[in-house]
């Protein structure tokens, strides 16, 4: 059993299969969670270097507590100030990292791209913990894993993806994958924070937040930048909480069993009430829980050797 | 790589009998089976402590607790196999803490895999003692290990194949064993 | 008569395909070279075939292609300040291994060409390279955009053009002032068409591929309004205005209107816009990082329309050295920019002339005599008394791009691996052959 590639850069291009195989791992591992002494020595000789170029709490501490649970051995790396302002090229600096024997690296960076930037300097498995506006595969994996867990498939399921989707790696991630799970995909927003030619990755575009919630079954709420204001793209977040956030009223356009989801950290009161991300319909803390699972199993599947097969 | 065709060792009847017998032994041993609890390794080792879970029940009339254990997250050789195992349920739901455990697999070989369940059991608490029990030894030990009940010895060589076949996922109760074909 | 004149020559191009634009010729002949110049072209009295091989002088080019020396007039050399990518020389070296027999540097070195000392060190430098170097002013003071520099002055040292390259002139009135201060030298003004505040901190084209990568896009409007401010600016003071590198559809569009008006407008654009989309991107390689960026399929179709019904004039490589330190880095720090000029060539036959798009001459137009018209040099042209700068191109030859072979100090190009049709087999400047194959 292997991923094709020994890197996770993101879910474009990953099989239906190879998702599913990250997500009945993330079950297992999910069991290990549960029993009283949450660790296995699986990754015992395993290094793990996390370097996050971004600031970062609960992706970070994710990662951390999966590498931990593994028994891998781990190192962080954090820094907000870009490579070039530090005069050290992110490729020294990792290059560096390297020759102290790591196996894996874990990256987040705010520049799209960087970790397959890093594939070409290193010989280690890259994960991308998130790359500026490209992906965050961890991220997609644990909301199809989050859902799955609760519709046991995913086919036919109409998911709602609302708010800033121009700087969104969390909607990218979770397109490709829930689309490969056979899931309907459409995103809402303004026009001012909807990227180019969305439509030909296969998704609805709505720009009217209570067209697009009818007869939807899960809405993923983004955070919404408070940047987006100054940079011109935002009259005020007044009007984006009026015309976007999801209130307990807009919730009687979904279908029955309807689920709330946020990559979080959230901003109560703009794009999503208190009321709503507190009701029984969210998963979003079971998001957080099943963060560390999924990055437990990804770990897992990228830690093999690379010896010939007998 | 070619084999001649495999010997049979045990077939149906001689293993249920082994197995009554592997379980009167563990009861006199224990003075009964009111304290142990029996953890079975994925997947054949499951089916047998299934089976010896049962036959303890019948002749002893208590509840005996159940489990079964995936042995993968502990294995030493993990970051040197091309391919990673699928991962399959663990499942122990009792406290393992002062119970006398019997840990049950199919063939008893390098030893290790029951080092690697005795490390996943030890995760899950201290229990009081812990006891193998296996069908099979077939020798060419690497770890100080030795099974505590054994259904039976069969020696072989390094490269031989044992092959246990169970009816709960193999449709026969049989062992063989299919020796290495030399290649010149 | 004809017994003399072959004396003086110091050297005979034989029998190859004599290709000029200006004077349409286009048959096979005999150039002869003398003192730096050409002396005749006979393409009636052949030098025989078995005649050839008893001279040294004489070189048989039967299955070659002779055309004006090729122009590049949109060049950076980074000299002064960023020598270790290139400099004047090195520059030289790769040009005359493209074919490229006359170049003409843009201004936004460190510091940059914009008073008349610096023209002249351009020109100083210029004496020991392998082709003819003319340099590009800056337009504005530092290339602030803020004051006009004395163009008069530049002028008289020999710029060709000015330009303000690398950056637009933002402020319409100054753009205009330049337009008509410069009318009096009867010099273009070359403007790079990008409104700063649309292409905001963005890296690549927006569109599709950019949506994909999570990049952020410069959208064609950022260069299109700034062409249709051009051309307003241009009708308004009747000065001559190049739009520099044109990638979009709407720009040639907007350009081919202003022609239709009869506006003194020309433009270029460059071999990697016609030959790439931004799908050479989704790898994320630095090298296909370029300003501007590379666009779709369509704005690619539209530039090759625009080639092929004159509404581009010229093909100008914007070749852009950067050291490796610089590209090998995440896709946001990367500077813009690739190298050109030893790929411009066989880009040009293989994707415009063997696909049709162009015929020979037409496509050698682009790179010899029409830039010479825009920027009034002595060069572009085959025809007796001009300077001796000649390009004999290789039609057939098929090769494959490999940027470590490069003669330019820097090989930051996307197009390692590609294989290409047709390369220059020798490059002569002022009669002497500065490149052979």
């Amino acid at each position: 059993m292997k991923l094709k590639s020994k890197h996770l850069l993101g879910l474009e291009g990953l099989s239906k299969d190879e998702i599913e195989m990250i997500l009945d791992t993330a079950e297992s591992f999910k069991e290990i969670l549960e029993r009283p002494i949450k660790k296995v020595p699986t990754l015992r000789a395993v290094t793990v270097v996390n370097l996050f170029y971004e600031p970062s709490t609960r992706t970070r501490i994710s990662f951390e507590l999966a590498e931990k649970r593994l028994s891998a051995d781990l190192v962080n790396f954090s820094t907000s100030t870009s490579s070039v302002k530090k005069g050290e090229t992110l490729k020294d600096t990792v290059k560096n990292i390297e020759a102290m024997k790591i196996d894996m690296v874990i990256i987040r960076h705010q520049s799209a791209g960087t970790p397959q930037f890093l594939t070409r300097c290193l010989s280690s498995s890259i994960i991308n913990a998130g790359d500026g506006a490209h992906e965050h595969p961890t991220q997609g994996l644990l909301d199809i894993f989050t859902l799955r867990r609760k519709y046991r498939k995913l086919e036919g399921l109409r998911v709602i993806i609302v708010g800033d989707i121009k700087h969104s790696r969390v909607a990218r991630s979770n397109i490709w994958g829930l689309k490969s799970m056979g899931a309907s995909v459409a995103v809402c927003g303004p026009n001012t924070l909807m990227p180019c030619e969305i439509e030909k990755m296969g998704v609805d575009v709505y720009s009217n937040l209570d067209n697009a919630l009818e007869g939807a079954d899960v809405v993923n709420v983004l955070r919404i930048q408070l940047e987006r204001q100054k940079g011109g793209l935002l009259p005020s977040l007044r009007e984006y909480s009026i015309e976007y956030g999801i209130n307990v009223e807009r919730l009687k356009r979904l279908n029955p069993n309807f689920t709330i989801m946020h990559p979080g950290p959230i901003n109560r009161g703009i794009e999503i009430t208190a009321e709503v991300a507190d009701g029984p319909y969210s998963v979003i803390l079971d998001q957080v829980t099943n963060g560390v699972a999924i990055r437990m199993a990804v770990l897992y599947l990228l830690s093999g050797g690379e010896g010939k097969v007998e | 790589m070619p084999r001649r065709k495999g010997v049979m060792i045990m077939d149906e009847k001689t293993m249920r009998r082994t197995l009554i017998r592997i379980a009167h032994e563990i009861i006199e041993r224990n003075k009964g089976a009111e304290n142990i609890g029996i953890i079975g390794i994925r997947t054949r080792g499951a089916s047998l402590a299934e089976r010896l879970t049962r036959i303890i029940q019948e002749i002893e009339k208590v509840e005996v607790p159940l489990g079964f254990m995936d042995i993968t997250l502990y294995r030493d050789d993990i970051q040197t196999k091309l391919d990673q195992p699928i991962i399959q349920k663990t499942e122990v739901m009792f406290d393992v803490a002062d119970k006398i455990i019997i840990l049950v697999d199919d063939v008893l070989f390098t030893g290790r895999t029951i080092r690697a369940a005795l490390d996943q059991i030890i995760d899950f608490g201290r229990p009081k003692s812990i006891q193998l029990a296996v069908l099979v030894d077939r020798g060419h030990r690497e770890l100080p290990i030795r099974a505590d009940y054994i259904g039976k010895n069969i020696p072989t060589a390094l490269n031989d194949l044992v092959v246990v076949k169970l009816e709960e996922i193999d449709k026969e109760d049989s062992i063989y064993v299919e020796k290495e074909k030399k290649i010149k | 008569m004809n017994r003399t004149k072959h004396k003086q020559a110091e050297l005979i191009l034989a029998g190859g395909l004599i290709i000029d634009p200006a004077s349409k010729l286009n048959k096979i002949g005999d150039i002869y070279i003398g003192e730096g110049k050409i002396l005749k072209i006979e393409t009636k009295k052949l030098i025989p075939k078995h005649k050839i091989k008893f001279s040294h002088e004489i070189l048989n080019l039967y299955g070659k292609i002779i055309t004006p020396g090729l122009i590049d007039m949109h060049t950076h050399l980074r000299e002064p300040g960023r020598e270790d990518e290139e400099t004047i020389y090195t520059g030289s070296i790769s040009a005359v291994t493209g074919g490229f027999t006359n170049i003409c540097c843009m201004p936004n070195t460190q510091p940059p060409i914009d008073n008349q000392e610096s023209v002249k060190f351009i020109y100083e430098k210029a004496k020991t390279a392998r082709c003819k170097i003319y340099s590009i002013a800056a337009a504005t003071k530092g290339l602030k955009g803020e004051e006009l520099t004395e163009i008069a002055d530049i002028v008289k040292a020999g710029a060709v053009a000015i330009s303000d390259d690398g950056r637009p002139i933002y402020n319409s009135a100054i753009m205009r002032y330049a337009l008509e201060y410069s009318k009096m030298y009867d010099i273009p003004v070359i403007s790079h068409c990008e409104d700063l505040s649309l292409s905001a901190d963005g890296v690549m084209n927006e569109g599709y591929i950019s949506t994909l990568l999570g990049l952020r896009g410069i959208p064609g409007v950022a260069e299109e309004v700034m062409v249709a401010r051009e051309i307003r600016l241009a009708e308004f003071t009747g000065a001559r205005i190049h739009i520099a590198h044109v990638s979009t559809e709407g720009s040639v569009n907007l350009i081919r209107e202003a022609k239709r008006k009869k506006l003194k407008i020309t433009c270029e654009t460059t071999p990697h816009h016609f030959s790439l989309t931004d799908e050479a991107l989704k790898t994320f390689d630095t090298n296909a990082k370029v300003n501007p960026p590379l666009r779709t399929k369509r704005d690619v179709e539209a530039l090759k329309k625009g080639l092929k019904d004159g509404t581009i004039d010229c093909i100008a490589t914007d070749h852009a050295p950067h050291s490796i330190e610089e590209k090998d880095v995440e896709f946001d720090a990367a500077p813009f920019g690739l190298v050109g000029l030893e790929t411009a060539l066989g880009l040009v036959i293989t994707e415009l002339i063997e696909k049709n798009i162009l015929p020979w001459t037409e496509a050698v137009a682009k790179l010899t005599v029409n830039p010479s018209r825009i920027l009034k040099l002595n060069a572009g042209e085959i025809k007796i008394d001009m300077p001796a700068d000649l390009t004999v191109i290789d039609p057939d030859i098929m090769w494959t791009v490999d940027p470590e072979e490069f003669k330019s100090k820097s090989k930051n190009s996307p197009f390692g691996g590609e294989k290409l049709k047709g390369k220059a087999y020798l490059t002569i400047v002022e009669g002497k052959i500065m490149h052979q194959l």
